[in-house]
């Protein structure tokens, strides 16, 4: 039976892991990931899970090590963060083409410089178009859940491609959180061992990651991204069950308070629940607002995206990472792509809050819906703002 | 002159692109991107071998009469073999000519 306890979300995630009973972790420590491997490292050194952990000398050798691991057929699991993921990034791309169905938990931390330890969402949205699946996670529970859903979405034989649990560094890897953990029993009806269509064997040899000459490059990038964004089906399945064996629910894209909303807030992560309490409180003083926030990143889910946001006149989106030099932040980029087309879309102000650690409260959120009102009257100059910037 | 045969649709590619059967590398002519071809003139060649230790292509193919061939699917017209050889027996000639 599944158990509900007080519970650090690193370890919880760590906890997710185990019970995928995982083959093969390769992982360096990185803050604020650390706990994450620290935990899993004990669990293999006291027999807890039978697995190898590979202690590599980098986040590059560590994604290697999982192409290789995954491409011999084994369960493979890693984390990282910041500075490690970017070490990870031209390895990154191989493990999608190659369908590899690598699980990775990224605590989501500023990139340097300056050097930072803290949470935004820099590192993650430096690697856009990586081809990985994507969710982000809102809060501890939702971290155990989405990392089981990872195995279970890339391993699935009409997807086999890797996914990314994004988590706030230290927002949520380091608090601690009422967890409801689910047994083996629970989580082996959820996940079914993983069965490779083709792996790297002896007795029956293939060979993988080879050159894409001029006339198949193209072929070979169209097939990865038509099965990343097909996998959207496979991400939805496979929270529905979730849904029907643990009475958990997920959604690609979750609405709060959308109904009459003029002005919506666009969030992800950890930050949606700050956001709630604003909307709360600025409904109380009858403010026609509402919030959405992604779960799913990647494949974009633009309708049940366009869906969630009918009705409203003015998005007031907001990114926690900075694109420089760009025409917005990453997200509000993405959000006024797929909006373009759209007949009556409504207005999209960007607001860029939460670099490096900053925190964003409930009156962040209340100067940036009352701009965002102010701005659908009257247009801003900058494509842009930043929200909280001392600006002497 | 040899053409490489990859006509594949996105659909007909297998699972992330993997190779199933071994030594297919052989199938695949790399010569096609070739703007000089190497010509042998027997008359001054002494059989000594060294185009065939140079040539970065393995495209230099050791003929059963001592001579040296060419091997037009996979040579790709670098003129090394020219360069080297010591009696000056081969010549690069346009692939046009
Ligand atoms: S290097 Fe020249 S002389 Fe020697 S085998 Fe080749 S063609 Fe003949
Ligand atoms: S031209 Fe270059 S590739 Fe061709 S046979 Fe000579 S050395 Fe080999």
């Amino acid at each position: 039976m599944a158990k509900r306890v007080g519970m650090e979300v690193s370890i919880a995630a760590s906890e997710a892991v185990k019970l995928a009973d995982v083959d093969v972790i390769a992982a360096y420590p990185i803050t604020p990931q650390t706990h994450i491997v620290e935990h899993l490292s004990e669990v293999v050194a006291d027999g807890e899970l039978d697995a190898a952990f590979v202690p590599v000398e980098s986040e590059h050798s560590a994604m290697s090590c999982c192409l290789g691991s995954s491409a011999a057929g084994a369960r493979t699991f890693t984390a990282t963060s910041s500075q490690g993921l970017a070490l990870m990034h031209e390895i990154l791309f191989i493990a999608p083409a190659m369908r590899l169905p690598i699980v990775m938990v990224v605590a989501n931390r500023a990139l340097s410089g300056p050097i930072s330890i803290w949470n935004d969402h820099s590192d993650i949205m430096a690697e856009q178009d990586i081809a990985w699946i994507q969710t982000f996670a809102e809060n501890g529970q939702e971290v155990f859940d989405l990392v089981l859903h990872a195995f279970r979405v890339a391993e699935d034989s009409k997807v086999l491609l890797p996914v990314i649990v994004n988590l706030d560094g230290f927002t949520l890897s380091h608090v601690i959180e009422p967890i409801e953990i689910l047994d083996k029993a629970e989580v082996d009806k959820y996940l079914p061992p993983y069965k490779p269509k083709v792996r790297l064997d002896p007795r029956k040899p293939v060979s993988m990651g080879l050159v894409g000459i001029p006339e198949i490059y193209t072929e070979a990038k169209k097939a990865t991204d038509e099965v990343l964004i097909n996998s959207k089906k496979i991400v939805l399945k496979a929270w529905k069950e979730f849904g029907d064996l643990f009475g958990r629910y997920y959604n690609p894209v979750e609405s709060y308070k959308t109904e009459g909303a003029e002005v919506i807030l666009i969030t992800m992560g950890s930050i949606s629940e700050t956001a709630m309490t604003a909307i709360d409180k600025m409904r109380e003083k009858g403010l026609p607002v509402g919030l959405v926030r992604f779960r799913l990143w990647k494949p974009f889910p633009a309708p049940e995206f366009k869906k969630a946001i009918a009705g409203a006149q003015t998005l007031a989106v907001v990114d926690r990472a900075l694109s420089p030099g760009g025409a917005c932040g990453p997200v509000a980029e993405e959000i006024k792509a797929a909006l373009y087309a759209e007949r009556g879309r409504p207005k999209v102000f960007n607001f860029i809050a939460g670099l490096g650690g900053r925190d964003v409260t409930v009156e962040n959120f209340e100067e940036i819906v009352s701009k965002a009102f102010a701005y659908a009257k009257k247009r801003p100059k900058q494509f842009y703002e930043m929200i909280g910037v001392r600006e002497i | 002159m040899a053409k490489i045969d990859a006509v594949m649709g996105w659909k007909e590619l297998d699972l992330g692109c993997v190779i199933r059967q071994p030594g297919s590398s052989r199938a695949f002519k790399t010569g096609d991107w070739r703007s000089q071809r190497p010509v042998v003139d027997r008359d001054k060649c002494i059989k000594c071998g060294l185009c065939w230790v140079y040539c970065p292509d393995l495209a230099m193919v050791p003929a059963e009469d001592g001579y040296y061939a060419v091997s037009l699917d996979y040579c790709k017209g670098c003129g090394i073999c020219a360069k080297e050889c010591p009696k000056d027996a081969i010549t690069m000639v346009l692939e046009e000519d």
